[in-house]
């Protein structure tokens, strides 16, 4: 196994031994309860109202968890000094970097599976046989975890040279941010100076663009979802997280572990 | 001359506060020395003198201001020549959700061994640090004594042929610390180069071939452990019992003396020592120990910092 693949499985390891797979029976609890209510409270809508909750609940919860556990993935080992012996061993910093964010990769992918299972068990219950249009969901928990992909590698980036807080705080403000990218570079008008139009229209494409992401409607309904998209979807969120990783690197690199 | 196992010139390290980070504290200053190959090196100095810095910068955690140092004369600066260094951190702490088994499979992993040599040389490590039968215990279990132990199984796990430990008898009780400087010992006749900071003198007087004394991030001199401190002795002590009275010229040495129950301790000039136990026999006094008294390690070391900031003073007062 390459120093990556160990630094990674170890990583896997310790969100497992740390229960953080136990929201797993939060999302259980909610997909029963919304499966049985669900049944009695709407009319014909009931894989809409199942398919959105479910995409919702698996769409926050792995943000949580990439947000909160993606800012500790350098900074607990950097105060827990746990990271002291393991840089004097052959491993690059980047190698760290990169098993740490592919751990909990795996973790999310993992954990959005296991969702993923209980979302279509709860679309069965209240709707079966499934239908062939109930798999443009797994293209919406797809795009879900590209988006996680992002957050991870973002919070990494942060967590690298700032405090655990702030690094939320960063990481939070940018996926915001990254929801409104259209709406940046729509601004037109008098109201705002020329060079502000520019400022904001060059942010919105520096910044990540998680509108891109959201295809929980055409989801919901069952409408196609095209493979060009797939395809922009998944080079995009690629091509971010590799600049964002190196970008990490290059800075933890140059880091002093007092 | 021989093989410098560890070559350090020139090396320093200023570390950035304040706001923005503007100002600098100069925490080593052109550090110069060398650890020769197969020997022990004792790193001595007050906490904050540089020692940690030093070690910090040779296996890669920190960077230099200036300077170089190489280790089997490879440059720090080469990932690669971890493969034949093992570091042992000071309080060392560990992925505390792992058991020590674990823990050892983990870093050996780093080292491209086999499954089946993996397995045998943690095992072995287990073994050398008794910790054979705690090996399937969650870390976060472990004394302190127990987690010193584990670290030094990392650190000697893939057979380097330079180890350096950073206060590795720290926080250990007695039998922690015999036990350590026992490790030390074998990895010394197994031939190994070793570069450990303390401040403990006993620790060193042990066990080095050579010690460095580092006070305020400057190397104050390189050498064999009693005549680098400069260890004389500053007199004898005698300890002794006495029962009963006593008269004449022995009253008057009990009341030098320092009497705990029946039992006395006495310093006194080297010349005088043998008349002294002579006129203590005769008094019926029964000798139970005499011991030379030496300048202590911290005697030592405050002297080196008074001796700097007499200096200082000095140059502040010619405006220099």
């Amino acid at each position: 196994m390459s120093r990556v693949g160990v630094v990674a499985r170890n990583t896997f390891r310790e969100a497992v031994r740390d229960r953080v797979l136990y929201n797993l029976v939060f999302f259980a609890l909610l997909m029963m309860a919304a499966a049985v209510l669900v049944g009695q409270i709407s009319i014909g809508i009931e894989e809409m109202v199942i398919i959105n909750l479910g995409l919702s609940a698996i769409s926050v919860i792995g943000l949580l968890m990439a947000l909160f556990i993606g800012v500790g993935l350098v900074s607990k080992e950097m105060d827990k000094r746990t990271l002291y012996a393991l840089l004097a061993k052959p491993v690059r910093r980047w190698e760290f970097l990169l098993g740490k964010f592919g751990g909990l990769l795996l973790t999310l992918t993992v954990n959005t599976a296991a969702m993923s299972a209980g979302l279509f068990a709860a679309l069965y219950y209240v709707k079966h046989p499934l239908a062939r249009a109930d798999g443009v969901a797994l293209v919406a928990i797809y795009f879900i975890l590209l988006k996680l992909a992002l957050v991870v590698s973002l919070a990494l980036l942060f967590s690298c040279y700032t405090t655990p807080l702030l690094a939320i705080l960063f990481t939070a403000g940018l996926y915001v941010s990254g929801l409104f990218v259209r709406e940046m570079r729509g601004l037109h008008g008098d109201k705002l100076a020329p060079a502000v139009q520019t400022f904001l229209r060059w942010l919105s494409y520096l910044l990540p663009n998680f509108e891109n992401f959201d295809v929980m409607a055409s989801a919901a309904h069952g409408r196609h979802i095209p493979g060009t998209l797939i395809l922009h979807n998944t080079a995009y969120a690629v091509l971010y997280c590799v600049i964002v990783l190196a970008a990490a690197s290059a800075i933890f690199s140059r880091r002093n572990l007092r | 001359m021989p093989n410098a196992a560890i070559e350090i010139e020139s090396l320093t390290k200023d570390y950035p506060f304040g706001f923005l980070h503007l100002k600098t504290k100069r925490s080593l200053e052109g550090l110069t020395m060398r650890v020769e190959d197969g020997e022990v090196f004792g790193f001595l100095g007050p906490n904050g003198a540089g020692k940690s810095t030093t070690i910090k910068l040779l296996v890669g955690l920190i960077f230099p201001t200036a300077g170089t140092a190489s280790i089997l004369g490879r440059p720090i600066s080469d990932v690669a020549m971890h493969q034949d260094i093992g570091y042992l951190p000071e309080q060392p702490y560990f992925y505390d959700y792992l058991t020590a088994a674990e823990l050892l499979d983990y870093f050996a992993r780093f080292h491209n061994l086999k499954a089946a040599e993996r397995r045998a040389r943690v095992e072995r490590m287990l073994k050398k640090v008794g910790l054979e039968t705690a090996r399937r215990i969650q870390l976060r279990k472990f004394s302190k004594g127990m987690l010193q132990r584990v670290g030094l199984a990392q650190a000697i796990l893939h057979d380097p042929k330079v180890v350096i430990l950073d206060e590795p008898m720290s926080g250990l009780d007695p039998l922690g610390r015999r036990e350590v400087r026992d490790i030390i010992l074998e990895l010394k006749r197994e031939g190994r180069t070793i570069l450990f900071s303390t401040h403990i003198l006993s620790d060193a007087e042990m066990l080095c071939d050579r010690v460095g004394v580092i006070v305020g991030g400057k190397l104050r001199g390189v050498g064999a452990p009693d005549e680098i401190v400069g260890i004389k002795a500053h007199g004898m002590e005698i300890l002794f019992e006495h029962r009963g009275d006593a008269a004449g010229e022995v009253a008057t040495l009990l009341q030098t003396a320092t009497r705990t129950g029946n039992r006395y301790r006495m310093r006194m000039e080297e010349a005088e020592l043998y008349a002294t136990i002579e006129k203590l026999r005769e008094a019926g006094a029964q000798i139970l120990q005499v011991t030379q008294i030496k300048a202590s390690l911290e005697e030592y070391f405050m002297h080196l910092i008074e001796a700097d900031r007499a200096q200082a003073a000095a140059v502040d007062v010619s405006g220099k």
